[in-house]
């Protein structure tokens, strides 16, 4: 391996590290799904204030997220982003309402009225997390595009990176990237069950009702999974060989598994501890089940992004023109840039560091009643 | 083509919207974060209150403003994806550097410590709170270098290389792109820019609550601060703008003449301080460009150059690529239609490059890249069909220029005067003059910065990349009418989260006005 595709790899750990905190972070967009229902107003509240506190990191992650793809695979940008437009528009709306709804939701005069800013909390809880889901179905489904450098060279028509007419529709009905999306999407909710039961100190009963969200959410989150996983399992996918030649392999993603069997062993780590996890936080009083479910949910997406784009295989696969499929090294930036945001990423412990710092002393004693008396409040 | 400019044209107006939109609600951001950490300096040095008070009531404006910018800010990052996808291609390997370092460094300490700044009044002790809001202050204004050094960078393109067999340029030098002539300069241009605009703010609404005889020592307090901040800022506005002018003519002659109006420059050029520029005038004609000029002499060779009698070149200067020394002596720089060529002949060169990378053959692709380097100077060029494409719209330019001109003089004015006011002369600043005076600074303040950007980025069109990427070559494959309804779309969802943000902000100031905020 040369120094370039010791960078490539290393930014696509970077891109597999950011997509997995924010997978975790959804637990933010799946409380905002739970917000409805029989919880009464005070715990409503609670539970809209303990999500408040952390609806930022989610939203960071998710920028940064594309942040760094910009940087590192500025191809996979062009060609993606341009090109399914209707699916990342889609994602990005439901970002924005969601960015104000926390700030006016209750405030005075805020032209929509409580109930509407709720329902942009319930279109960024579901549409968030579903839509995600399906843009990362992709790296394993494919697209129907394809991508030509030389159209830059023809004045009218120089887009290089061409779509199908459906520009991300097409991906938006894809079974397969909607089984992903639910499975993403129970995913949030229980591990939101699991994370108000760790931050939110209102009683008894409240932690009950959270254990029971939490057996609810995560038996369909499992069933889910499974299929995702069976199907991911048997799909066939794109690889590059040693010339840069795509060829289609079966049974690609299960073999990735094998032939790289350090992520095999993440993957069925992290699903482990999402199950202990779950059943932690199902089966006993203990509030400290978000932590083995969310920690088992970062394992088993850096596995999957591992599987998507490690070992040759194509993580975004055209499935119109093969020769056109991205892979980490055929659409990464130069070793140069590659190189120099390495440095830059040497400061991302000390970012880390005072994030979970500031978590915990945030965090420290829980979120009681007590909390909602400020000036301050969402 | 007609599609395809089609396209083009709604995604910049897209854009357009986007970044104004977003350039409401940034500079508050900017200013007010500045603020209220000093407020809540003075309160942790002094523990009175009242200053605690003070700071919250001004803490929660800011929470109102910031969340909305956040909100239109990360559709601006991925429209750089999803309507410029050949621009992201074409130069992502440096343009999305400065974009994820925003993300690593900025955003996170924004989006963390703001957290510890709304709730960790009883989390965390006075000393880590302040610490906070100071991280939240640094991690904006962060924010703003790195974004504004990616900007920069398109208006100046430098630490970079083309690689004729990715077809795309790839950074060689991080300092250079970081640390360019234009960056630094236009990073403290548009941040200090943000602390006149909050300080206006702040004036305006402690205008407001004073003309209302509501919380008066402590609006009154809040007015000379206001006034403070954004006379700082203005003034490190105007020196910074002053080194901005001369950037410009240096590496964008084209924009400082549209912004002049000007077509036929001279050694001792005047500065036109006001004129109604004549919309028919095109390049190389006779007509009069500007009627009922008043202009100031030399001001604009003063100004570009910092030399009274040097040569500012006009529109048709350029085009005819003609530039004269301090002395008179001509210098005969490219034209605009020698840049044509030299634009095409790179393109042809990067085809033939290709074709022989296709065949395999090495010695064709040496000779026709070396052909590329040599013309990539001006290889935009190539994508011009006559010399007056390279024209940036010269009215909306000129008068956006006036405009931010105008309006910050007015702005300097106002903010002397509130200081001069809310000093000893204590009757004076309770004047309902001086309170309608203190409430036009908000407008005044929009209007200088909005038309700035105008200024900046229309100044540049056509180019997306200064002379090296057209913005019709940047575009998505998307159709227009995709883009139409996405733009809708936008415009619909931003104003009403404005007019939100304003109709909570005027309650809460209203509401405000009924009780004690030192309390």
């Amino acid at each position: 391996m040369n120094e370039l595709e010791l960078l490539q790899a290393y930014w696509w750990l970077i891109i597999a590290v950011l997509g997995a905190a924010l997978v975790f972070l959804l637990f933010v967009q799946g409380g905002q799904t739970m917000l409805y229902g029989r919880t009464d107003e005070s715990e409503r509240q609670l539970m809209v204030s303990s999500l408040g506190r952390k609806w930022e990191l989610t939203f960071t992650t998710l920028v940064v997220f594309g942040g760094a793809f910009f940087a590192s695979f500025p191809l996979f940008y062009s060609t993606s982003f341009g090109g399914a437009y209707w699916l990342w528009l889609a994602i990005l709306v439901s970002f924005v309402v969601q960015a104000v709804s926390y700030e006016y939701r209750r405030k005075p005069s805020n032209l929509l009225g409580t109930r509407t800013y709720d329902a942009f909390l319930m279109i960024n809880g579901v549409g968030g997390c579903v839509l995600l889901g399906v843009a990362v179905g992709s790296f394993f489904f494919g697209g129907e595009f394809t991508v030509s450098r030389a159209n830059i060279l023809n004045p009218g028509a120089p887009v290089i990176s061409q779509w199908a007419s459906t520009r991300g529709l097409e991906l938006m009905t894809s079974p397969r990237c909607l089984l992903l999306g639910a499975a993403v999407f129970m995913l949030a909710r229980t591990l939101a069950a699991l994370y108000f039961k760790n931050n939110i100190k209102a009683g008894e009963a409240f932690s009950r009702r959270m254990s029971r969200q939490t057996l609810c959410n995560g038996a369909v989150f499992a069933v889910l999974f499974v299929a995702f996983a069976v199907v991911l399992m048997l799909s066939a996918g794109y690889r590059a060989d040693g010339a840069g030649n795509i060829e289609k392999v079966d049974y690609l993603y299960f073999k990735n598994l094998v032939d790289m069997w350090w992520w095999g062993l993440t993957f069925v780590v992290g699903v482990v501890l999402v199950l202990g996890g779950i059943a932690l936080g199902a089966f006993t009083e203990s509030d400290k089940g978000i932590w083995p479910a969310g920690f088992g949910t970062v394992l088993v997406v850096l596995a999957l992004f591992a599987i998507a784009g490690y070992n040759g295989t194509c993580y975004l696969a055209s499935t119109s023109d093969p020769a056109s499929s991205l892979t980490i090294a055929n659409s990464s930036s130069s070793e140069y840039t590659l190189r120099t945001m390495a440095w830059v990423s040497l400061g991302v412990p000390a970012v880390l560091a005072y994030i979970i710092y500031v978590w915990r002393k945030m965090n420290a004693g829980g979120l009681t009643s007590d909390d909602l008396h400020g000036k301050h409040q969402y | 083509m007609n599609e395809l400019m089609s396209t083009v044209d709604w995604s910049r107006a897209q854009f357009a919207l986007t970044a104004m939109y977003h350039w409401l609600f940034v500079p508050l951001t900017l200013g007010l974060a500045v603020i209220v950490a000093v407020m809540e300096t003075l309160w942790y040095r002094t523990r009175r209150e009242s200053l605690l008070g003070i700071t919250k009531f001004w803490m929660t404006l800011f929470g109102i403003n910031f969340a909305i910018g956040v909100a239109t800010g990360i559709i601006l990052e991925f429209e750089f994806g999803t309507n410029w996808s050949n621009y992201s291609w074409f130069v992502g390997d440096i343009f999305g550097a400065p974009l994820a370092i925003e993300g690593i460094f900025a955003f996170f300490m924004e989006a963390t410590f703001v957290a510890v700044m709304f709730f960790g009044w009883n989390k965390v002790s006075p000393r880590f709170h302040l610490v906070s809001t100071w991280l939240v202050a640094v991690g904006v204004s962060l924010s703003a270098l790195w974004i504004l050094v990616a900007n920069a960078w398109m208006q100046n393109p430098v630490g970079m290389r083309f690689d004729p067999a990715q077809m795309r340029n790839v950074m060689d030098d991080f300092c250079a792109v970081a640390f360019n002539a234009v960056s630094m300069n236009k990073f403290f241009h548009a941040v200090m820019s943000g602390w006149a605009l909050a300080g206006a703010f702040v004036v305006a609404v402690s205008s407001y609550m004073l003309m209302r005889r509501s919380n008066v020592e402590a609006m009154r307090w809040s007015l000379r601060v206001g006034a403070w901040t954004g006379l700082i800022g203005l003034v490190f506005t105007i020196y910074t703008g002053d080194g901005s002018a001369v950037a410009i003519a240096r590496v964008q002659p084209m924009k400082l003449a549209a912004m002049e109006g000007l077509y036929d420059g001279k050694c001792g050029q005047e500065l036109v301080g006001f004129g109604i520029l004549n919309t028919d005038k095109k390049p190389g004609d006779d007509r009069q460009a500007i009627f009922a000029e008043i202009s100031i002499p030399k001001g604009l060779s003063v100004l570009a150059n910092h030399d009274a009698d040097s040569f500012v070149p006009g529109i048709n200067d350029l085009i005819n690529g003609i530039s004269l020394t301090p002395e008179g002596d001509t210098v005969s720089t490219v034209s605009y239609a020698e840049r044509i060529a030299i634009g095409k002949t790179g393109r042809q060169a990067l085809a033939a490059y290709n074709d022989a990378m296709q065949r395999g053959d090495s010695a064709a692709m040496d000779s026709t890249a070396a052909v590329v380097e040599a013309n990539f100077r001006y290889f935009g060029y190539g994508y011009l069909d006559n010399p007056a494409d390279a024209v940036p719209p010269v009215a909306l330019t000129f008068y956006a220029f006036r405009v931010m001109v105008m309006m910050g003089g007015l702005l300097l004015l106002i903010f002397a005067a509130c200081i001069f006011a809310a000093g000893t002369r204590r009757q004076l600043w309770n004047k309902p003059l001086m309170h309608w005076v203190g409430l036009a600074a908000l407008p005044v303040a929009y209007l200088c910065s909005e038309a700035g950007w105008v200024v900046a980025e229309v100044g540049r069109q056509p180019w997306i990349i200064q002379d090296l990427m057209p913005t019709n070559v940047a575009i998505s494959d998307v159709s227009s009418a995709t883009v139409q309804f996405t733009f809708w779309l936008f415009a619909v969802l931003f104003t009403v989260l404005l007019v939100a943000e304003v109709s909570i902000m005027t309650r809460y100031i209203r509401n405000s006005t009924k009780r004690d905020i030192t309390k």
